[in-house]
């Protein structure tokens, strides 16, 4: 067989081993307090980070590292495969992680059991669904990562959480049903799961099995939408991530990017220009329907009532926008790749706001009614001034660039430019309104019982992992340079699939 | 570098004047005041540079794919907007430490002074189109705080949103303009920019960039018909008033004009659009501004008649037009901010602003009246002062311009009447203050304000008169130095002397302040006219239709889409599938059914087919009867299984089985908690439309699935064939697959099992739960009490089934089994020991959480896959070879089998865990539940 | 023989959805584990039917394609394990709801 691996050439499995390690021993470790548990969960994000940003330096060479498990050939055994854009979505989730795990140490962690070891594996989950080469291997990464959001969803109880779990499940269940139905489909008319060898046979699919390979395709779009969040099938979102817990919520923003992530990828590799029959399959559905999935969840930002609702809507906005960058051409990849990552620390932060009001506004919690200050009130109100600065896509935050970036991207199409421009405008009216609600409150200028009753165990893990993350979403402003050359080389590298191909199955580009 | 730093001194000192402010106000004031002066200092060197003619340009790379790099840039007109931007900035600075009151924040407002002041350098400053947009947006939203400055109040909060919403939607279409424009002229940068003028008017979308930048420039300098936000953010402390609406704020959106004069201008679109836009404003706002009794009130309508004059200057588009345009923007800008801060002063004085109270105020404060008088007299434009000047300059273009385009005489005639009503409201502002009678019950008794509060409004108004008396000496280099660079081309003569012999302007103007002084006195009939005609015309109601409008219409939408009803969620999903499915199959015109051989059909298997859909339609019929729908989903299951067996699949066979068995009893104790029967919900309609659905989704499965199968495999199952014994080790192909081949699926398939387990571990905390009924009256598949048999059964039935499941374990990788069915056998069989013994009895024997087993088997999958690491192979590489047993002989050994020792403890693990968990609970909930918490501390 | 387990999966699947519009816990738990069933049946065709060739070396000359079995294998423990923690939801919504109503309503 080949030669020997040395350690590095383990990089690839690294951010796939480490979280499922790291819940391993904190499940072994139950029992132990609390404090050992936040501290062991703590580090294994950090050595994520640190494995992710490695694997980034790599597939920045322009390199696609690809991992036989098993030491089997593709197509037959299962490949990891790590491209630029799978680099970039794995370096995304765990820095979310980590200001993640950091705030839901203040208490959250410990309303029921096994928190860190379900966050854990579900970032087991997330990684491999964005490393693995193998289609049936994604629908088993999409289940780990499903399963495990089940339980952090439901996490501490409570009725709201329960109801708007249930929902969440069943749909999830359904949609894991119908990613079989696709997967089956394909096998049987394409002859694969590989995602690399679909790409190569793409081409040659027999007329008289043409039918089948594009309801597989067609129905995989599908379960891709439901897990993105697009219209029509978005509207179990708000709910749901309304009613989770404020960290898990703002975990759970990547979770729709995953299923916008699956979306480029097969639509790049699979169904690019090369596929012939079957080239440009998804076209025709993705871009009216992400312009619809934006206009709409505008109108459901403007017509919330809470904070937590608001950013809820928003996540829907964010992958409207994403999906409509990506059907865009390369140029619109490229400035989507960018603006992914501000969409999912934008909406992330927005959460932990929420839940921040919410604790210190006795009566009215994260609701847009007037009430007295907060304690802080002036560092509370220049956070959330910073956070909708950031997600009305305002200068001078990364927000702004990537419109910038997608408006580019789509001149001449003035359709989308329209979509594009009037959501803005709404989502600036929308903060405003909410921001002078929380904070241009008339009521009476301090609360009258002690407003520090109402503050967490915590306070400084919460304002740390809100300015975290407002840090994150800075740095990708300062660095949109170097992040937009980035996502200039991943639209190149999707752009023709040959490379990716032929590292997987051998052979030159 | 000194720009930037320029640009942002402001930025930085901001935090740190706030800070200041904590120890005392003076120090606040000096702090922001020392702010403007280093500001100021970094920029003096190059002012210098630029009087000798020369550009001064910085570049910042930032995001050069995209063309968007930091550039800073001082010419001529930057210059001009940047001594006013820091001139009026310092005096407004030391009036508003005067103005504020005690218990206003005064930190507050200079930090958010000091963000606007170096957004508008930024804007201002900028080489680059999109850097500019970006400064551009934020003052607006920095303009926003100042306005909502006093956050109690309604009126301000009301008017910051109606700013924002107002600016912020034309930034927006600005943006979509210069990208626009960009692309047009290849570059985003100014130098660049500026040489494409003949190309940008030629290209194809000049018209659409053109709107979208003038709706941003329009927007922001109040323009007709978007004026009416600046009246409203009038509500903001009067020294913001001051800033934003004499020299900065609106002043960007002309800045912006003249800036891209030399490329945009010179086309009728132009011409019309902001030629129009500009003479309306300037008619309406001069109009308007007569009847308004808050002093405020008139000085906003003026300013936004002022600005339609500028705005049409630029509209007429000749060079001369250009150089008056510049020359008002600079006389606008002196004589309105000493006008808002003596309006301060009266404020603040008298504790109104309403001018039917404010009378005879002269006697009161002679000095303060003074100042404002000539302030007023020179926006009215009365000779020796500045305002006369650019005025005349302006009536003079308008007659020419008149005669070029052949307008006749309704252009100078428009610019006359607007002269007319300026000197009117002017006169008003003067008489019905200072004179006009008594004062009439103000809140208290005005006096001279503190001293230094006046030096401000003295500093301007001298400059009022050095302008207009000296103008060649004073500001003619600024003023040439500024036009040039809006031109971008050679300077047209001009004189900026008083006294021009006798022409149409000097008539124009003669004729302005006549008639404005009579209208003034026939005011009495106008307002009757105006309460009765004029008083609805406020943007803002509109603005607050389109705003409720919107909002309901969101309502209306949302409640529409989001009902949050798990049926609507379902049903349109289904119908999506089913929708892409057909487009799927039949866009691909292919035939539905393949060319493969059919198998012939056999009676048994009719029979058992039949069996499966006749339980599975009576499972649906009846399933409000609970637990025989449970039954008979359970024959489906077993049906499924016999399918498994009859093509070839035996493990699958072995496995369904298995795994029926566990999930029925699962829902058995599920139904023990849950009510035994459905109530009837949905109406017929309702069951017909989902009938009608499922019927659709069953065929479309049943076709796709025969379109399958009858089409010849085009799989990889020969290279698994192959390699199986060879590569593998193992006869059973599928077992092979499943711990090596793709042990990674298998690896999260049982972390899945796992998750699954803990999360109902945690699912079923601090659950209360009370059982439907008392034992006494319990249905008889409740077995609570352990008949005889059934104990000894399952003790004696224990040891043969753990014998069992660890032959199927072992053969498991040549012959059908392996880990997975012998864990649930293993399973299958504890469960029983609980159903049949009870839960006290197995307590003593068995531990109720069974996490370590799971952690047990995963741990051993890890190692499996991470010891091949050990031999330089990647994860999951498995090796095998030869041992002889007792009892089995011969048989091949593989470190899969290890692997599947792990797949065999998480399933055992996992399933116990779920059961017993449920099935404490089932006993728990009967007495006290002590045995359920007993348990559950059992870790 | 083809048609009549096209014709079996499509009951299934029909059933299945059905029970699965329905309100109440009990049956949409009841309509998922039908639509696995289906699921299950339908991965396994892609494998095409085969009679007595079961995927053991040595004992059928062709053996019949392997690894959609082991798909469905996998399929089938996953499938068991979201039934079992959609079961014990639908218990855990019972006892914080008061009723078994899918969107939690209390009317019963």
């Amino acid at each position: 067989m080949s030669t020997p691996l040395n350690l590095l050439d383990h990089l690839t499995l690294a951010p796939v081993l480490l979280p499922f390690a790291t819940g391993l021993l904190l499940l072994s470790l139950r029992g132990q307090t609390i404090a050992v548990q936040r501290g062991l969960s703590g580090l294994g994000v950090l050595l994520q980070v640190v494995a992710a940003v490695a694997l980034l330096l790599q597939a920045d060479t322009g390199l696609i590292s690809v991992y036989r498990l098993g030491d089997w050939p593709a197509p037959w055994g299962i490949v990891l495969v790590a491209d630029r854009l799978a680099a970039w979505m794995v370096l995304i989730t765990s820095l979310l992680a980590l200001w993640v795990v950091l705030h839901a140490s203040d208490g959250t962690d410990n309303q029921g059991s096994y928190f860190h070891v379900l966050v854990q594996l579900q970032l087991f989950g997330l990684y491999g669904a964005f490393l693995t080469g193998d289609l049936f291997n994604l629908f088993v990464f999409f289940e780990v990562l499903l399963i495990a959001s089940y339980s952090l969803m439901l996490h501490g109880g409570g009725a709201a959480r329960v109801r708007a779990g249930l929902h969440y499940v069943v749909l999830n269940l359904l949609g894991s049903a119908v990613f079989l139905l696709a997967a089956g489909l394909i096998y049987a008319s394409m002859g694969s799961l590989n995602l690399a060898d679909l790409a190569a046979k793409a081409a040659y699919v027999t007329p008289d099995n043409l039918g089948l390979a594009r309801t597989g395709g067609l129905l995989l779009l599908v379960v891709f939408a439901l897990k993105a969040a697009l219209l029509p099938l978005s509207l179990w979102l708000p709910g749901t991530y309304a009613a989770a817990p404020a960290p898990v919520a703002a975990l759970f923003a990547i979770m729709t990017k995953v299923g916008a992530y699956a979306i480029l990828r097969v639509a790049t590799l699979i169904y690019g220009d090369s596929a012939g029959a079957l080239a440009q399959l998804f076209a025709p559905w993705l871009l009216p329907a992400a312009l619809a999935t934006l206009a709409v969840s505008m109108l459901g930002a403007l017509a919330a009532q809470d904070l937590r609702r608001l950013a809820a809507w928003l996540v829907v906005a964010s992958v409207g926008t994403l999906l409509t960058a990506f059907s865009l051409g390369q140029a619109g990849v490229a400035a989507g790749l960018y603006y992914l990552p501000h969409g999912t620390f934008a909406a992330a932060l927005l959460f932990l706001l929420a839940e921040a009001f919410a604790r210190r506004r006795s009566d009215s919690q994260d609701r847009f009614l007037a009430d007295q200050d907060m304690p802080h009130h002036a560092l509370w109100g220049g956070l959330f001034f910073a956070a909708a600065v950031a997600v009305a896509g305002l200068p001078p935050l990364s927000g702004f660039v990537g419109k910038f970036l997608i408006l580019r991207a789509s001149s001449g199409q003035p359709v989308v430019w329209a979509v594009i421009l009037l959501t803005a405008v709404l989502a600036l009216v929308t903060l405003a309104h909410a921001g002078s609600r929380l904070f241009f409150s008339p009521a009476s200028a301090l609360a009258t019982h002690d407003p520090r009753g109402l503050e967490p165990a915590s306070v400084h893990l919460e304002a740390l992992a809100i300015i975290g993350l407002l840090g994150l979403i800075v740095a990708l402003t300062v660095a949109a340079g170097p992040a937009y050359d980035y996502a200039l080389a991943t639209a190149a590298q999707l752009a023709d699939p040959t490379f990716y191909v032929h590292a997987v199955l051998g052979g030159k580009p | 570098m000194n720009l930037f730093l320029a640009v942002m001194t402001p930025f930085l000192a901001a935090p740190l004047v706030a800070w200041l402010a904590r120890s005392s106000r003076a120090r606040a004031a000096w702090g922001a005041g020392a702010t403007v002066a280093v500001a100021l200092a970094w920029l003096l060197p190059l002012m210098v540079a630029s009087f000798a003619g020369r550009t001064a340009l910085e570049r910042w790379t930032w995001l050069p794919s995209a063309g968007l790099d930091l550039v800073f840039r001082l010419d001529g007109l930057g210059l001009l907007f940047a001594l006013l931007i820091l001139g009026i900035g310092a005096l407004v600075i030391l009036y508003a430490h005067y103005y504020l009151s005690a218990k206003d924040s005064l930190g507050r407002l200079y930090a958010y002074l000091l963000l606007f002041m170096g957004s508008m350098l930024g804007v201002v400053l900028s080489e680059n189109l999109i850097q500019l947009l970006i400064f551009w947006e934020l003052t607006s939203l920095s303009s926003y705080l100042l306005i909502a400055y006093w956050r109690r109040n309604a009126a301000a909060r009301r008017g910051a949103r109606m700013a924002l919403a107002i600016t912020g939607l034309g930034g927006l279409a600005l943006l979509g303009g210069l990208v626009l424009l960009g692309q047009m002229a290849g570059s985003y940068e100014l130098s660049v920019v500026l040489t494409q003028g003949d190309a940008v008017r030629a290209h194809a979308l000049y018209q659409p960039m053109l709107l979208l930048v003038l709706l941003g420039a329009l927007t922001k300098s109040a323009q007709f018909p978007f004026h009416f936000w600046l009246p409203h953010a009038m509500a903001a402390p009067t020294p913001v008033s001051a800033y934003l609406h004499s020299a900065t704020m609106v002043k960007a959106g002309v800045f912006l004009l003249a800036r891209l004069f030399p490329v945009l201008s010179g086309t009728p679109e132009w011409t019309w659009i902001v030629g129009g836009a500009g003479l309306i404003t300037l008619l309406l706002g001069a109009v308007v501004a007569l009847f308004k009794h808050d002093i405020k009130g008139l000085l906003a309508y003026s300013t936004i008649s002022h600005l339609g004059l500028i705005v049409a200057l630029l509209g007429i588009g000749t060079p001369l037009a250009a150089v008056a345009a510049v020359f008002h923007i600079i006389n606008h800008a002196i004589f309105k901010a000493s006008l808002f801060m003596a309006a301060g002063i009266i404020d603040h004085e008298c504790g109104t602003r309403d001018m039917r109270r404010i009378n005879g105020l002269w006697k009161f404060m002679p000095h303060t009246a003074v100042l404002a008088m000539v302030a007023a007299s020179a926006m009215a434009g009365v000779p020796l002062l500045n305002g006369f000047l650019s005025k005349e300059m302006f009536f003079a273009e308008a007659v020419t311009a008149s005669g070029q385009m052949r307008l006749g005489w309704w252009l100078p005639a428009t610019v006359t009447l607007a002269g007319v009503f300026a000197v009117a409201y002017s006169l008003r502002f003067i008489h019905d203050v200072f004179f006009n009678g008594e004062p009439i019950n103000l809140p208290k008794t005005p006096h001279e304000p503190p001293r230094w509060m006046k030096v401000p409004v003295e500093i301007l108004v001298v400059l009022c008169l050095l302008v207009g008396i000296f103008p060649a000496q004073t500001v003619e280099p600024l003023l040439a130095l500024a036009a040039g660079a809006v031109l971008q081309g050679p300077l047209p003569a001009h004189d900026l002397a008083i006294w021009h012999g006798v022409n149409p302007a000097l008539w124009m103007s003669v004729v302005a302040l006549a008639g404005g002084v009579a209208v003034y006195t026939m005011r009495r009939y106008l307002f009757v006219l105006n309460d009765q005609v004029l008083v609805g015309l406020d943007g803002r109601a509109a603005f607050d239709r389109v705003l409720d409008w919107a909002q309901r219409l969101a309502a209306t939408v949302v409640r529409w889409l989001d009902r949050g009803s798990l049926q609507t969620h379902t049903l349109v999903l289904v119908a999506t599938v089913w929708v892409l499915g057909a487009v799927g199959m039949l866009g691909a015109g292919a035939p539905l059914t393949g060319g493969l051989a059919l198998l012939p059909l056999d009676g048994v298997s009719l029979l058992a087919g039949v069996v499966l859909m006749v339980s599975a339609l009576a499972a649906t019929a009846w399933h409000r009867q609970r637990l025989t729908a449970l039954i008979l989903a359970g024959a489906v299951g077993l049906v499924v299984a016999l399918v498994f067996v009859k093509f070839s699949a035996p493990d699958l066979a072995l496995t369904q089985l298995s795994v029926e068995v566990v999930t029925v009893v699962l829902l058995l104790l599920a139904l023990y908690f849950l009510p035994d029967h459905s109530p009837v919900e949905s109406g017929v309609l309702r069951r017909w439309r989902d009938g009608g659905v499922a019927t659709l989704a069953g065929g479309g499965a049943a076709a796709l699935a025969w379109a399958v199968m009858t089409r010849p495999n085009v799989g990889m199952a020969d290279w698994f064939l192959q390699h199986s014994v060879s590569g593998g080790g193992g006869r059973n192909v599928v077992n092979v697959i499943l711990v090596d081949f793709r042990g990674f699926d298998t690896f999260g398939e049982i972390t899945v099992l796992a998750i699954a387990a803990l999360g109902i571990f945690a699912l079923l905390e601090r659950i209360n739960l009370q059982a439907p009924y008392p034992s006494s009256v319990a249905p008889v598949w409740d077995v609570d009490q352990h008949p005889l048999v059934m104990v000894t059964f399952a003790r004696l039935l224990l040891p043969l089934a753990l014998l069992v499941s660890v032959f199927i374990f072992l053969r498991g990788h040549n012959l059908p089994g392996g880990g997975f069915i012998a864990g649930l056998i293993t399973a299958v069989a504890l469960i029983m020991q609980y159903l049949a013994n009870g839960v006290q009895w197995t307590h003593q024997r068995l531990p109720a959480q069974t996490q370590p087993l799971m952690v047990a088997g995963l741990l051993a999958a890890l190692l499996t896959g991470v010891a091949s690491a050990g031999f330089g192979r990647p994860f999951l590489t498995s090796a095998f070879g030869h041992i002889s047993l007792p009892l089995l002989g011969e048989m091949e050994w593989a470190s899969v089998l290890v692997f599947d020792l792990g797949v065999y403890l998480v399933v055992v693990g996992a399933t116990l865990l779920i059961l017993i968990n449920m099935g404490l609970l089932h006993h728990g909930s009967h007495g006290p539940d002590t045995a359920l918490q007993g348990a559950r501390k059992a870790t | 023989m083809q048609a009549l387990l096209a014709l079996m999966i499509g009951v299934l699947t029909g059933c299945g959805v059905y029970l699965v519009l329905r309100s109440r816990t009990f049956a949409v738990a009841l309509g998922l584990t039908l639509l696995s069933y289906a699921v299950n049946l339908f991965l396994f065709a892609t494998g095409r039917l085969a009679i007595g060739a079961p995927p053991v070396i040595g004992s059928a000359l062709v053996p019949t394609d392997p690894l959609p079995q082991a798909l469905v294998l996998t399929a089938i423990v996953i499938g068991f394990a979201m039934t079992a923690f959609v079961i014990m939801l639908a218990v855990r919504a019972y006892a914080d709801l008061g009723n078994d109503h899918v969107d939690g309503r209390s009317e019963p």
